[in-house]
């Protein structure tokens, strides 16, 4: 299998604090791969030092067997990229952003002009051709800057937090579109937070927290490798109290507010313990990506 | 970082981005631009002429049209590398989104200071044309105004960019506006000949782009050669090239880095 991106021992600073602390990375050609991290995890700063944008003070890395930085222009004129914010042009019309972007690849108008209908088509929003951006809404914004991003037929795409901000309905429509690149053997490269994104997408994940990587693996092989496989959730006056009495259940309890977790191989001593406690609600349910995440990166807040 | 800026054609789709967003708003964009630079033309140029006389042999009108031409020029210029590069670099995130695709900063910078020049050369025409039709350039020579005009704006441009390149915000530009733009539009002969002033500021003027810049374009229209037309073409050029090679440096280490 061919490699699509090959990173090895980046390193980035910003003044005294180190931001990417030595990552190694390895993407196969045509698999979705996922990069998860709280905020400020370093995320974007490593999609950042991948596509050659910014210089590593330490490290390397080879993007569609070119060299970056020193030949990043040769590897981005075959990849797409899909930042972060929105930067569209607001001056511009649906079908002149993608005009005035393919330039940028040295495509000839013509050749642009050729593919706007099928990007649109792709995008959902087919008649939209002459609409202004400031008439879109959010999701399809999102979406534009997703077909801006396959102007030049991109056998690679980067996307940075693609559906942060959209509401399920628009996120369900990118996922859809998502696949469907995979399926047409493109490689993906995106960063998230969000758990069930991962999960849904990505053959690949490599877990990231203050700027190194803590783990990766396929999502269901990090979770059964590193977390038990169930989970029992419980809340309600009086769980304080069953906090002790599942210790002797669960190898691992922990308490979120006023939620109890207990991560059990086994959930049937729990479950057994909570019938005909009326004052506890609980659920139970499989370990999930989440689950994972957490044990991984703690639950205090990152800002 | 401090390598000189590479300089190729890929920055042409960068100024036609530039130049589409323009098509779109240039009844306005004209009207700013010639707007106040008339007004005060024919209100200082009639009002103040009477009392003013003949300066330099022509009258106080004409002076001060030429000198017109060049600063209007220089605040064209300035304006587009300042708060217009600021918006494209730091607001509306179109520089992130073109150096995404396989182009450099490099070529973004220089789309950025060719486009400032387009533009800057655009309002010092506007000016040039009003002058022209008002009967006040005449010789053949006046058509190398419009070269003239293109040095300051390179020099303009150039500079621009630079402090684009070190600003927090819009308010960050008053200062250079207020400190550096203004100050230059006094002391570089646009309003009153330099010679009439002091020999200490006389030598201060002679350090300015601007007053090159209005120097070379008030003989061209008035029909005269220069009498130092290497020193204004090597001053201008100067400015351009240092600022130019500042804004680079300054933009890579504020974005690269």
């Amino acid at each position: 299998m061919s490699v699509a991106l090959q990173a090895r021992g980046l390193r980035k600073s910003y003044g005294e604090q180190e931001v990417v602390c030595g990552v190694d990375l390895d993407v196969a050609a045509g698999e979705c791969f996922g990069l998860l991290g709280p905020n400020g995890a370093g995320k974007t700063t490593t999609l950042k030092l991948c596509l050659g944008l910014i210089d590593p003070d330490a490290g390397s890395a080879r993007l569609l067997g070119h060299e970056v930085p020193a030949h990043a222009r040769e590897a981005r004129a075959r990849i797409g990229v899909v930042p972060q914010f929105d930067s569209l042009d607001p001056d511009f019309t649906v079908a002149e952003n993608l005009v005035v972007y393919g330039r940028y690849f040295g495509m000839r108008d013509a050749e642009i002009e050729a593919r706007i209908a099928q990007l649109l088509e792709f995008a959902g929003l087919n008649g939209r051709a002459h609409s202004r951006i400031q008439t879109l809404s959010g999701g399809m914004k999102r979406r534009l800057t997703l077909a801006r991003a396959l102007v030049n037929d991109p056998q690679l795409l980067f996307m940075d937090e693609p559906t942060t901000g959209l509401d399920p309905q628009a996120r369900h429509l990118i996922w859809e579109r998502l696949r469907q690149l995979t399926n047409e053997g493109r490689t993906l490269i995106l960063t998230t937070h969000f758990m069930e994104e991962a999960e849904r997408l990505c053959q690949r994940l490599a877990i990231m927290d203050r700027g190194r990587i803590i783990a990766s693996g396929s999502p269901r092989a990090l979770i059964s490798e590193h977390i038990e496989s169930q989970v029992v959730e419980v809340h309600g006056p009086g769980s304080e109290e069953w906090m002790a009495q599942a210790r002797a259940l669960a190898p691992r309890v922990e308490r979120a507010g006023e939620t109890v977790f207990c991560y059990a191989e086994e959930a049937e001593p729990l479950l057994a313990g909570l019938r005909g406690r009326s004052e506890l609600a609980y659920l139970h349910r499989p370990a999930n990506l989440e689950d994972l995440f957490l044990k991984l990166t703690g639950r205090d807040l990152r800002d | 970082m401090y390598a000189i800026p590479a300089l190729s054609t890929r920055f042409v789709p960068v100024w036609r981005r530039h130049f589409l967003v323009w098509r779109k708003l240039a009844i306005p964009s004209i009207l700013g631009n010639l707007g106040e630079p008339l007004i005060m033309l024919f209100g200082l140029g009639y009002g103040l002429g009477a009392v003013m006389g003949e300066q330099g042999g022509t009258s106080y009108f004409a002076f001060l049209a030429a000198g017109f031409v060049a600063s209007s020029t220089m605040y064209a210029a300035s304006f587009e590398a300042l708060f217009s590069a600021f918006s494209r670099m730091h607001v509306q995130k179109t520089w992130e989104a073109i150096v995404n695709a396989p182009m450099t900063l490099d070529d973004v910078l220089l789309g950025e200071w060719m486009w400032a020049t387009t533009k800057a050369l655009a309002a010092g025409m506007c000016m040039l044309l009003v002058v022209a039709l008002l009967g006040y350039a005449t010789s053949p020579l006046a058509l190398a105004a419009i070269p003239a005009a293109v040095l300051v704006a390179l020099a303009f441009g150039g500079m621009g960019l630079a402090i684009n390149a070190i600003a927090n915000g819009y308010d960050f530009f008053s200062y250079y506006m207020t400190l550096v733009l203004t100050p230059m539009m006094m002391l570089s002969g646009v309003f009153f000949p330099v010679a009439q002033m002091p020999d200490v500021i006389q030598a201060l003027a002679r350090a300015l782009p601007l007053y090159h810049g209005v120097q070379m374009v008030r003989s061209l229209l008035s029909g005269a050669l220069p009498d130092h037309l290497l020193v204004h073409i090597a001053v201008l050029l100067g400015y351009a090239a240092a600022g130019f090679y500042l804004a680079t440096v300054l933009t890579r280490r504020r974005l690269l880095l």
